[in-house]
């Protein structure tokens, strides 16, 4: 390496008051005034095994996307099929995100081609048998457009989980996409971690719908439901009991407005009971909207339903001008304050289901790190102790480069803000390990050289000559398979590998460079005819 | 005077005691396998299995069989509970809660009911089948490929000869770490996976160290026999080989004492794994060069 023992010397100094530098936040936690403006801010980064926290794993729902895209693309097709005078029956969507129909005319086939041709460019016709006077006809979404729709329904929900998450208030989460569907959720200090996971979950589709009065909803409850109508259900609290029953409703089918029209939602006030209820703001178009909405249906009711409940179904009294509405229904404060918050950051545009989840609480957290902490402090102390033993004050050099390697390994784990975790902990001190390993097979060549009788210099040189190639190789291999971890690894784990590499990169540094710093400084100054090994 | 675990000198012959270590080494690999029959397949931790980890903190003196009284009418009365610390216990089941309610229902209620309000929830885990079955098969790659690449660094380190024993060496450390936790019933979970593939990577280490030293006697002195030059190099780098490993198990040691329930596993299969890779060094790896030499003579030996 570099001969100047200045050069080395000066290298030797500098990581070290770097690593000093980068540890000033993580072990003083305040800085006075004029100094905390020039110093490094960021603190030793901790996993959530050891700071509590929530890990998720979610998958979106991106095929329910795509049925839900067919069923709106379904109803515009009806009208443009009409429009166009082509003659057809029984359209209607079909499971896997197709629309199947017959065609009631021999000519029917290159209508509706011409049809798909200039307002549909998405559909492809899967199959068309022929039929008698016509055709059995399914249409799908062409491949690269359902890709294409599958992409934007993650990009989508990517999006709104994270504006959900902003606004309710962690610090630091972690929201990243995962492969082809999923995502990734960290959320580090949380503490209803069930609150947090009904905020992130809930799909949150607001509809308003008429109810559908002039049918019957006994009959509906029979079976025989009207053509066009969904029967739906609500919460109702009786306010007396506080029990809460489900009553049924007949709707209309068709949306009239959603949440997607949404500016604004808030959490009021309401009234002199002290209920909590949702307060809604239409943007500009979604309030002219609701105003023709509302006075076209005066005296009909008009249910406001979320995620598939019945909230409220008030009756029109008159045009509603202004674009406010309300949500009631018995909430809790922290209710209608994550109800206000998932309205605001908007629905997911598909149902996402927990694959994975990983909970741990601050106090689980706090006694790992204490733990882990204690048990890199116990096994440090023992090799302290067996080095200064076994190979005296070489030992003790030894000891130094692995106090600087723990530093080191610190130091950059703050730097890149890498995360330590509990097995992060642990590859930190196996690292310690490792790289007594390289000082001991330095060491050990070393006497096997002095045993030959060398000079006490030559022995030395030789020793770390000999020794080098042998170290490299076991770190290399170490490294090796901390990279094949950090493919497959999950939190945790992932930082057990980092944290190894880091470890046995700072090794290599300190075991063989910065003990030979301090050794031929030693030889250089002190003229030693024999080492103390 | 120097202080010496080993004094240097020794010559223990290690070729000749070969046919023993086989036998060992034999015997405990059926061991293993045979505990994994015996218990029916691997003991698999949620996360390649799929289900749900809850950690209960009481902080009273609670008992196992109290716990399970309290869970007899629901969803968890099958599930296994161990203790795991002072008042502490794991609560493991198959189900998993991906359900927000079920939690709430199944865990919180029956305990609050039976002990009001003195236990703390401090983890729950819930892995779902479809990521069990993506750790699973990660798992077995993660092996694997660790494999590979070592093999594929040592072969270009070594010659074949000289790989083949180190890689032979890693899947016997390898084989030993799982037949030990199938041994103890132990979870076979993603921390006893990361402590599999680190102990892949680290036991080749001293195997590094002694090929390496054969390699130089065999330069240095070509005349010996190979059996005696693979001795000379077992004994002249024992000193190291069982002082490294001392001190990584050393560190270990603590770990496993100190690092509290949750990393003990983990520190348990590392212990294992250094313990069977100082053995397999000298056992497995230098005598199975012998082994590949009979099969196959190389270069240098034959030009003699």
């Amino acid at each position: 390496m570099f001969k100047s023992l200045k050069l080395r010397g000066a290298i030797t100094l500098i990581v070290c008051l770097g690593s000093l530098y980068f540890l000033i936040p993580t072990f003083i936690s305040n800085i006075p005034s004029p100094w905390n403006k020039y110093v490094f801010k960021e603190k030793i980064h901790l996993g959530l095994d050891l700071q509590g926290g929530m890990h998720l794993v979610l998958e979106i729902d991106t095929d329910k996307a795509l049925e839900t895209m067919m069923e709106r693309t379904s109803n515009d097709l009806k009208e443009s099929l009409m429009d166009n005078r082509v003659r057809f029956r029984n359209l209607e969507k079909t499971k896997g995100a197709t629309i199947s129909m017959e065609l009631t005319d021999p000519e029917g086939k290159n209508a509706l081609e011409n049809v798909l041709r200039e307002h549909y460019p998405d559909l492809e016709i899967e199959s068309a048998d022929p039929r008698e006077n016509g055709y059995f006809v399914t249409l799908k979404f062409n491949e690269k457009r359902a890709n294409e729709l599958k992409k934007l329904t993650v990009e989508h929900s990517l999006e709104t989980i994270r504006n959900r998450v902003d606004q309710f208030g962690i610090s630091e989460p972690e929201i990243i996409p995962e492969g082809n569907n999923r995502i990734l959720v960290q959320l580090p200090g949380i503490k209803d971690p069930e609150r947090a996971k009904n905020l992130i979950g809930k799909t949150a589709l607001l509809e308003f719908k008429l109810v559908d009065d002039e049918n019957s909803l006994e009959e509906a409850l029979r079976g025989n439901i009207p053509e066009g109508d969904i029967i739906a259900y609500g919460i109702r609290a009786d306010r007396s009991t506080g029990e809460r029953g489900s009553s049924p409703y007949l709707l209309k089918n068709k949306t009239l407005l959603t949440g997607a029209s949404l500016e604004t939602a808030k959490v009021q006030i309401a009234d002199r009971f002290g209920d909590v209820t949702v307060g809604l703001k239409f943007n500009s178009q979604g309030a002219d909207d609701f105003e023709r909405i509302t006075g076209e249906n005066i005296r009909k009711r008009l249910a406001i339903v979320l995620d598939g409940v019945v909230h409220s179904a008030p009756v029109i009294q008159e045009k509603i001008s202004g674009g406010q509405a309300q949500i009631t229904g018995n909430f809790t404060m922290e209710e209608a304050r994550d109800l206000a918050i998932v309205l605001r950051a908007g629905a997911l545009p598909a149902p996402v289901n927990i694959l994975e989840e990983r909970t741990v609480g601050p106090s689980l957290g706090s006694d790992s790190i204490r733990q882990g902490v204690l048990a890199t402090i116990i096994g440090s102390l023992l090799i302290f102790l067996f080095m200064i033993v076994y190979y005296r004050l070489s030992g003790a050099v030894a000891d130094v480069a692995l106090v600087i390697q723990i530093l080191l390994i610190l130091a950059i784990l703050a730097a890149f803000r890498a995360t330590l975790t509990l097995p992060g902990i642990a590859g930190m001190l196996l690292t310690v390990g490792v790289a007594v390993d390289a000082n001991i097979l330095i060491f050990e060549r070393i006497r096997e050289e002095m045993r030959t009788g060398k000079t006490a210099r030559l022995s030395l040189d030789t020793g770390y000559d000999r020794a080098l190639i042998t170290i490299i190789d076991t770190h290399i291999t170490g490294i090796i398979s901390a990279i094949v971890l950090i493919f497959f690894g999950t939190g945790p784990i992932k930082g057990f590998a980092v944290t190894t590499i880091i470890g046995l990169l700072a090794s290599l540094f300190t075991a063989i460079f910065i003990t030979k710093v301090i050794f031929d400084y030693a030889m250089w100054n002190f003229n030693i005819k024999k080492i103390s090994i | 005077m120097s202080m010496e675990l080993i004094k240097p000198g020794i010559n223990i012959d290690f070729v000749g005691k070969m046919k023993y270590a086989m036998i060992l080494s034999a015997l405990l690999i059926v061991i293993g396998i045979g505990s994994v029959i015996y218990h029916g397949g691997f003991n698999l931790g949620i996360d390649f299995a799929g289900g749900s980890i809850i950690q209960v903190k009481f902080s009273k003196n609670v008992s196992a069989d109290q716990i399970r009284a309290a869970f007899q009418s629901t969803e968890l009365k099958n599930s296994a509970i161990q203790q795991f610390g002072a008042n502490e216990f794991l609560i493991r089941t198959h189900h998993s809660f991906s359900d927000q309610k079920m939690l709430a229902v199944s865990v919180e209620q029956p305990l609050t009911t039976a002990f009001n309000k003195d236990y703390e929830i401090r983890r729950v885990e819930v892995v779902g089948a479809k990521v069990s079955s993506d750790f699973r098969s990660k798992a077995i790659i993660a092996v694997i490929l660790s494999w590979l690449a070592i093999l594929i660094y040592v072969s270009l380190r070594f010659e074949f000869r000289y790989a083949a024993g180190g890689i032979l060496a890693l899947v016997h450390d390898t084989l030993i770490v799982i037949g030990a936790v199938a041994f103890f019933n132990m979870e076979f979970t993603i921390n006893i996976l990361a402590a599999l593939v680190f102990v892949i990577g680290f036991s080749i280490n001293d195997t590094i160290v002694t090929l390496d030293r054969i390699r130089e006697i065999v330069k240095r002195n070509p005349k010996q026999t190979l059996s005696d030059i693979i001795n000379l190099a077992i004994n002249e780098t024992l000193s190291r080989t069982i002082l490294t490993s001392l001190t990584v198990f050393l560190t270990l040691l603590a770990l496993y004492i100190f690092g509290g329930a949750v990393i003990r596993d983990f520190a348990f299969a590392l212990l294992i794994g250094t313990v069977a890779g100082t053995y397999s060094t000298i056992y497995i790896a230098c005598t199975s060069v012998l082994l590949f030499e009979k099969l196959q003579p190389s270069k240098m030996m034959r030009k003699q």
